[in-house]
């Protein structure tokens, strides 16, 4: 075993700060939506634009992080047998107590399946929400091009229920899935991990 | 000592002085004392005489009045060119003041228009004292044809008060500028009573609440009706039958706009909440009407407002065969023998259109579908329309008699001695050929009744802000928008297939996690205890 510096400050901030926002949009985008009521609709719609516009500022600063220090490499998606592997593990090795195909490491963070969850969370929900979020914000004023708030709302909605899928797979996931018990959530929160010595595959 | 206290009196009285002067100076900045007016002493036989009086030294003033629709009761429309007005629109209220008219026309700022023979160039039957009597005791009778009684009279006929004639000259030497009780002395009052027409002018608003009215709260700005429905030459500002649905020009500066306040951006400009409010507010004005939030209800100052007349039901007696009128606790009429039934509501919720200011009427003798509600006044709009916005209006609705065969709206003579008159015969064949007759038309002898509806813009009664309507007001499945189509409004609508697709991801996901979870469980359950 050993202890790896996995995640590093700026990660946990963008990680924990986003995890805040996308719940707090979530809940208010739904009461705007008209699904939950908590706040009241004009303050829901406030918080929402609130977190949105901090998210949209986070997000910024993490395409730049990652595109600065290569951790965009950790996205690419791995070869085809690979993504079978941890399907077969998820699918059957888990329940035969299997050693988990995938070993983990400073540079290579994410097994198969997350980097396709979260290079599509990324590249295809992400900006599913913001473009259609910056639209719902600015439409008063693009109505003179012919935008309509249908298809908008009806975009940002779409975005809404794939991010809280997303959301119940991962915190399934990290918060079950790791060796030791809340291992994945210690190590987010500490930027440690311990990992197995041995060597078996990479992503 | 004595000399110090002397001083502080006199300081104190010249403090005194100048401010009464500057308050009396307030209420009656006229430079004329009407009172010392030699032409003006009387004494005054009819309300003419009067006339006649002001009308030598104010040369132009009836010229000026001969123009305007409270002289006229005709008003072309600048969009639709109808020729609307009293004269020749039609209501679901009294339906039309042809072939009734000294009981319309009491409202008329002229004297003796009693029939189609009333001669509109007349200068002395101008009444000027309908709306520049500052004693509020100038009352035309209600049945003069727009004459005081110059006689002590009942009203009601009969079984009524007595009113004593007005003191035409007390009344002449006290002229000036009007005030809200000389607008609301007719306007209050239309359809027949307090309240009765418009539910956002009755009479709560001779002296307001700031809860009734905002601007004319007599405690706060205390605005007369001029204020914003600025005047010139006896015009004024402001029209419902052509209204400024949106006021693109901002705040009303002299000599580069209309001059006419009668729009709330003439002093409120079109981005009118402020820095400090919800940007989100002035986001709505270019789809949302000020007066939509801002006149949640209307009736709100105590009175009820007239809002189902169904005439169909006219003319019942009692058990002992007396005519029939039954009221409610607060004292309206639900049932009234003369005019049918009656729905009377207080703090009522507006109904909203998309409104661009272009309401097209049905006039006197115009072809009616049968075959549904009919709208007497038909509003334009819509979501695409940029010159449209969602407007409040008080819906009136109710069933009046119209010929089957002509599909014609009747013209019901109603109001008169003579026996074709409804309230006379209750013979409503008699009432209807009378009335149409008495507007050119002929009647088939075939009629029945028909549900109507008309839309009056709510404008008065603007609630202090804190009364506004809030964002889920509309923003929520059923709220005060829930009528309008079309468009796609946030807490309002959804896409149900979408809702329940993703309902469907969602539930799923979770199912499947769980399910992946416990079977994990038991997995290395099994593993351990083999």
């Amino acid at each position: 075993m050993q202890r790896v510096y996995m995640y590093s400050r700026f990660l946990r901030l963008w990680h924990w700060l986003q995890a805040l926002l996308v719940i707090t949009l979530l809940l208010t985008g739904f009461e705007v939506h008209g699904t939950v009521q908590l706040f009241g609709y004009e303050e829901a719609a406030g918080y929402h634009r609130l977190a949105a516009w901090t998210l949209l500022g986070l997000w910024a600063l993490a395409w730049f992080w990652h595109l600065t220090t290569g951790e965009w490499k950790q996205y690419i998606p791995s070869p085809i047998d690979r993504i079978l592997a941890m399907m077969r593990y998820y699918g059957l090795g888990i329940f035969k107590g299997d050693p988990h195909p995938f070993h983990k490491d400073r540079w290579h963070r994410h097994n198969p399946l997350q980097r396709m969850a979260y290079l599509s969370l990324h590249i295809m929900i992400g900006p599913v929400i913001w473009i259609s979020g910056l639209a719902y914000i600015f439409y008063p004023y693009l109505a003179g091009y012919g935008l309509s708030l249908t298809p908008i709302a009806l975009l940002h909605t779409l975005g809404a229920f794939l991010m809280l899928a997303f959301l119940i797979v991962h915190l399934y996931l990290a918060l079950t899935t790791s060796d030791k018990p809340l291992g994945f959530l210690k190590g987010m929160i500490t930027g440690y991990e311990e990992i197995e010595d041995e060597k078996t595959t990479s992503a | 000592m004595r000399l110090l206290a002397n001083l502080l009196i006199v300081i104190l009285a010249a403090g005194f002085s100048v401010q009464s002067w500057s308050s009396t100076a307030a209420q009656d900045p006229s430079t004329a004392d009407h009172s010392k007016f030699e032409q003006l002493q009387g004494p005054f036989a009819t309300g003419p005489d009067v006339t006649e009086a002001c009308l030598g030294c104010h040369t132009e003033a009836a010229k000026q009045l001969h123009k305007t629709s409270h002289w006229t009761w005709a008003f072309e429309n600048p969009v639709t060119g109808q020729m609307l007005g009293k004269k020749n629109v039609v209501n679901n209220f009294c339906v039309a003041a042809a072939s009734n008219w000294p009981r319309c026309t009491s409202c008329h700022i002229g004297f003796g228009w009693k029939d189609d023979t009333f001669d509109l160039t007349s200068e002395k039957n101008v009444d000027c004292l309908a709306c520049h009597d500052t004693t509020d005791t100038y009352k035309k009778f209600p049945t003069g044809a727009g004459h005081p009684n110059y006689e002590p009279k009942k009203w009601p006929p009969k079984k009524g008060k007595t009113r004593q004639p007005p003191d035409l000259v007390r009344i002449a030497q006290n002229v000036g500028t009007p005030d809200r009780d000389n607008c609301g002395n007719c306007h209050f009052y239309g359809g027949g009573g307090d309240g009765v027409k418009h539910g956002h002018l009755d009479s709560s608003m001779h002296k307001p609440t700031r809860d009734t009215d905002v601007h004319m709260d007599i405690d706060g700005l205390n605005f007369s009706c001029q204020t914003c429905h600025t005047t010139g030459g006896h015009e004024i500002a402001g029209s419902r039958y052509a209204t400024t649905a949106v006021d693109k020009e901002g705040i009303d500066v002299p000599g580069r706009t209309d001059n006419a306040r009668a729009t709330c951006v003439s002093c409120h400009d079109t981005a009118p909440h402020g820095a400090a409010a919800n940007s989100k507010l002035d986001e709505h004005v270019d789809k949302i009407a000020c007066e939509t939030c801002h006149i949640p209800t209307f009736a709100r100052g105590g009175r009820k407002t007239k809002t189902w007349w169904d005439w169909s039901t006219a003319g019942r007696k009692d058990q002992h065969g007396k005519p029939l009128v039954i009221k409610d606790p607060q004292g309206y009429d639900t049932y009234n023998f003369k005019k049918g039934d009656f729905r009377w509501e207080a703090n009522v919720a507006p109904e909203y259109r998309w409104y661009n200011g272009r309401i097209d009427f049905s006039t006197l003798g115009e072809k009616i579908d049968d075959t549904g509600v009919v709208s007497i006044n038909r509003l334009n709009g819509s979501y695409d329309d940029p010159d449209s916005r969602i407007w409040p209006f008080k819906v009136m609705r109710g069933r009046q008699p119209y010929d089957t065969v002509n599909k014609v709206l009747a013209v019901p003579h109603l109001f008169g001695k003579d026996s074709e008159a409804y309230w006379k015969s209750f013979d409503w064949g008699r009432a209807i050929k009378a009335g149409l007759a008495a507007t050119g038309q002929e009647f088939s002898g075939e009629y029945d009744f028909i549900e109507t509806e008309y839309f009056w813009p709510v404008t008065h009664m603007v609630a202090p802000k804190e009364e506004a309507l809030s964002c889920q007001s509309c923003h929520s499945r059923d709220g005060r928008m829930a009528e309008l189509k079309g468009f796609y409004m946030p807490g309002r609508d959804r896409f149900e297939w979408l809702d329940l697709g993703g309902a469907l991801v969602v539930l799923g996901t979770l199912g499947g996690v769980s399910l992946h979870g416990l079977a994990r469980l038991v997995a290395s359950r099994r593993r351990r205890n083999p």
